[in-house]
């Protein structure tokens, strides 16, 4: 019942990733993809197996990992901003500047 | 599932996480795309309030929606002009996502529906009254979330280092 939204927010996630130009919006439909699997951890955990707790340690692990990765990908993009002043995909073709 | 208040708030948080979604990578503003982001991330936290996992749903609150929209909100003030739309979509690039999203959707939707007929009336266990401190015991005992555990703070430092060393001014 829970998978539901979570099925729908994995396919926004899918189809912003792939439709989005923008590298800042790419990572918001990257983090919609996350959650949506850090739904289906814990609902699977809750509905099939309710004695264990592997996981929610699984989705505690999964937004820590989540929370690092963003990190990195926004400094990376915020010094890619800061080389080529712009953030589209489209528009960063060169590997060195 | 037993109470019909738990049901309205199902229904709740379920219309919010699928309209913010859908909203959240049509917008044209990136703005308003972070900020139904946000609203996406706390339902979800009700979500696991409702399942029971309060621990879960209080990290996913202060880490996602503390954190992490904090710092797109951080990233698209200083990356983006006010007011700035983003370009309009191709239409060959809409088709394409479209299309992947739509197979996804449509593959893993039969699956569940068809899981669903099997398992209609499966209950929901009763909650063993999970405590806070039985999760940072088991967290930190040899219950094999140990090594994972220190895995994912020597991951944090790394990754507070190298967001420094590669964002800072040369």
């Amino acid at each position: 019942m829970y998978l539901i939204p979570s099925l729908i927010m994995f396919g926004c996630g899918v189809y912003g990733f792939i439709t989005r130009k923008n590298m800042i919006a790419m990572l918001i439909s990257l983090e919609l993809m996350l959650n949506a699997v850090d739904i289906n951890f814990a609902v699977f955990n809750r509905y099939l197996f309710p004695a264990g707790h592997e996981g929610m340690f699984f989705s505690l692990f999964a937004i820590a990992i989540a929370a690092a990765e963003t990190a990195v990908a926004i400094a990376i993009i915020i010094n890619v901003y800061r080389v080529a002043k712009k953030v589209d995909i489209n528009q960063i073709t060169k590997m060195k500047f | 599932m037993d109470s019909i208040g738990n049901v309205i708030m199902y229904f709740v948080f379920a219309l919010a996480i699928i309209v913010f979604s859908v909203l959240s990578v049509t917008t044209k503003k990136i703005l308003r795309s972070a900020t139904y982001l946000l609203f996406v991330l706390l339902a979800t936290a009700g979500i696991y309030f409702q399942m029971d996992y309060e621990f879960l749903g209080a990290t996913q609150i202060a880490v996602y929606a503390g954190g992490i929209v904090v710092l797109f909100v951080f990233a698209i003030m200083l990356t983006h002009k006010p007011g700035e739309d983003s370009d309009a979509l191709t239409s060959h690039r809409r088709a394409m996502g479209l299309t992947a999203c739509g197979l996804g959707v449509l593959v893993c939707g039969v699956a569940l529906f068809s899981f669903m007929k099997i398992k209609e009336a499966v209950e929901l266990a009763t909650t063993d009254n999970y405590t806070i401190d039985k999760l940072g015991t088991d967290l930190l005992s040899n219950k094999g979330y140990l090594l994972p555990f220190e895995a994912l703070s020597v991951l944090l430092l790394a990754c507070i280092i190298g967001a420094i060393v590669i964002a800072r001014k040369r």
